[in-house]
């Protein structure tokens, strides 16, 4: 925001008053951060240290229920492993492959909506080719199809180490070419303005007109899509890891957590599936709320739809 | 019309070609299907007298040929985990997926298309509120999480209906339907609801939208100083034009709705398509993963014709040009 037209900061402020859903919306996002980045020293136990699970506490109810423990208040899940802790660990695996998939995402749609925007020709043919076949495969298709050509080239690929690799990869194939449709759109306008032509007649090379003229004045849609994106990627992690393809239950991210509580549903034991989707359902709420009011303020037009 | 409809199907064709090539390449390069194929201790001279039986030995160019005659044929491969023909695997859980998704769609529509015009015409009620923020929650709400939530309650909890299975199916000539059973519709109950309501948010504010804008054009404001009666207006002028794009949508979201199934119907392991082939990733059953791949960009060309079609019969404007 405040790369763009610097002159102007009294209205500026006003435009940004924002309406109360959408400032508890930011300081449930805030929140949500930073817990998830602090989560190793919040967390009563280790969940990824196979040596801090109980099995004779295995499925323990949460601590307001009759049989709950005062030491797991949100119960254990069937290894023992105490939910509140795997639910904040989840929490920050989450987050991190969402925004790492957001980073490698928005990086290589930026650098190929430049050149396709900046260069035109047959360079723009290609990539936004490329991106119409990519756009017309759904999301989770893709992912899925990438996740298990992964697996049958490199058998490593579903191990913790290995596994949020994949799943940025998996997300940001999809979702590279919303931002190089953007960039390049801003690109061609931005490109045809007279400080550019300027910046071409004194010889500068295209890197640098690139790079330190047009990058600046195209970023700001792309920070709008960035974190109206961050909420579908941290969807799609969770839905590929509840499909199975995601993170290993070793290193459980908010989906592997459903997922195997999924499996425990029809005895009755529902926390352990419950309480890492509420927290889930929050955090993409929240952070859905926030990109959409993002999203109107920067394209009116778009507002109400 | 048919040099359109002629020009139509030649890309179609294109893009199918591109699909089997993607295909034909994760079938023949991912994984090594000699090593797939071949006992643990066959010796270098066993494998490269399969790899010559297989044909795997040929040009590349050749061999993609070859793959293409044999799916015409219908031969897709055998499946490396069941060992059965792909193809067989896939016709035994078509129907299962099918009338999952055409269930839904019907569902999403019927319930999508009102609530979306009800929106447009009461902009600032306060049900419209209401109907947009629980939207907002309804976008936030991933698939999987709404199935949970709906076995829960309406399984676990007051034992109303079943989560698992497709119920009793009948079976007419290759086809296994679970429609003239009771517990086939019961069983379809909760699946389609849940793979209903990613879609049906969609449908609202696209129909909401749509009609705003529609609402607010020269040739409605021109039959309102007419005097026509304000229903005929709404649904037969506003509404018709405002379902235009709903179409194209709809039928472009039929291949989402196929991909979305995946997930619902692992949460109530329904045995469709969708559930064969998440199988067939965790298990890197390449040849399941390449058949599912080509079936799904046929229906998507299909359905992209389709749609295109149904566009000149709900657009009269389309319809005279054949003339």
């Amino acid at each position: 925001m405040s790369l763009a037209a610097p002159n102007r900061p009294a209205k500026r402020r006003r435009r940004l008053q924002m309406p109360v859903s959408v400032m508890i919306g930011l300081a449930v996002v805030v929140l949500m951060l930073a817990i998830a980045l602090l989560a190793p020293w919040i967390a009563p136990t280790d969940p990824t240290n196979v040596a801090s699970f109980d099995l004779m506490s295995a499925e323990l109810p949460p601590a307001f229920m009759p049989d709950g423990d005062p030491a797991h208040w949100l119960g254990t899940d069937n290894q023992g492993r105490d939910l509140f802790s795997a639910i904040l660990y989840g929490m920050r695996v989450s987050i991190a492959i969402g925004g790492g998939a957001v980073l490698v995402a928005a990086s290589i749609g930026v650098v190929l909506g430049l050149l396709a925007g900046y260069f035109g020709g047959w360079v723009d043919i290609v990539i936004m080719r490329v991106g119409d076949v990519i756009l017309s495969l759904p999301t989770i298709l893709l992912a899925l199809l990438v996740s298990g050509i992964a697996r049958a080239i490199f058998p490593e690929a579903g191990t913790a180490q290995w596994a949020p690799v994949i799943l940025i990869g998996a997300i940001a194939i999809h979702e590279w070419v919303q931002y190089a449709r953007t960039v390049r759109a801003a690109t061609m306008v931005e490109a045809s303005k007279d400080y550019v032509r300027a910046a071409r007649v004194i010889g500068l090379p295209s890197l640098h007109i690139m790079v330190r003229h047009i990058l600046p004045n195209v970023m700001s849609p792309v920070m709008v899509i960035a974190t109206i994106n961050l909420a579908a990627a941290v969807l799609t992690e969770a839905t590929l890891s509840f499909l199975g393809v995601g993170m290993p239950p070793t290193y459980p991210s908010l989906g592997t957590l459903i997922r195997i509580g999924n499996e425990f549903v029809f005895s009755g034991i529902w926390w352990i599936a419950v309480f890492p989707a509420v927290t889930l359902v929050i955090l993409v709420l929240a952070v859905n709320v926030v990109g959409d009011w993002l999203r109107d303020r920067f394209n009116p037009k778009l507002k109400g739809r | 019309m048919i040099a359109s409809i002629g020009s139509r199907l030649g890309q179609a064709v294109l893009v199918m070609l591109a699909v089997t090539a993607i295909a034909f390449v994760m079938f023949r390069y991912v994984g090594d299907p000699v090593a797939m194929m071949s006992r643990e201790d066959a010796s270098p001279a066993e494998k490269a007298e399969l790899r010559a039986s297989l044909g795997l030995d040929r040009p590349a160019i050749v061999q993609y040929g070859d793959f293409l005659g044999r799916t015409l044929k219908g031969d897709l491969g055998i499946s490396f985990r069941n060992q059965r023909p792909v193809v067989d695997l896939l016709a035994e859980r078509l129907p299962a997926t099918l009338e999952l998704v055409i269930v839904a769609t019907l569902l999403s529509l019927s319930v999508g298309i009102p609530i979306g015009v009800y929106c447009a015409l009461k902009p600032d009620g306060a049900l419209t509120r209401a109907i947009q923020t629980i939207s907002l929650v309804g976008i936030s709400m991933p698939t999987f999480v709404t199935g949970i939530g709906l076995i829960l309650i309406f399984a676990v909890t007051l034992r109303w209906l079943p989560s698992f299975g497709r119920g009793d199916v009948v079976q007419i000539g290759g086809w296994s339907t679970g429609f003239l059973t009771r517990s086939g519709w019961a069983s379809l109950i909760l699946p389609s609801i849940t793979l209903a309501l990613y879609q049906l948010t969609l449908i609202m504010r696209l129909v909401r939208a749509e009609m705003i804008d529609v609402l607010s054009s020269d040739y409605i404001r021109f039959a309102k100083a007419r005097g026509l009666p304000s229903r005929y207006i709404n649904f037969r002028l506003a509404l018709r034009n405002a379902l235009m794009p709903v179409v194209t949508v709809t039928g472009l979201q039929i291949g989402s709705l196929i991909a979305f199934a995946i997930v619902t119907e692992t949460v109530f392991q329904w045995p469709g398509m969708g559930l064969l082939f998440i199988q067939a990733v965790s298990f890197a059953d390449v040849p399941v993963m390449a058949a599912y791949l080509l079936f799904v960009g046929f229906l998507f060309v299909v359905i992209n014709m389709i749609v295109d079609l149904t566009y000149t019969l709900i657009d009269p404007r389309l319809r005279t040009r054949r003339a």
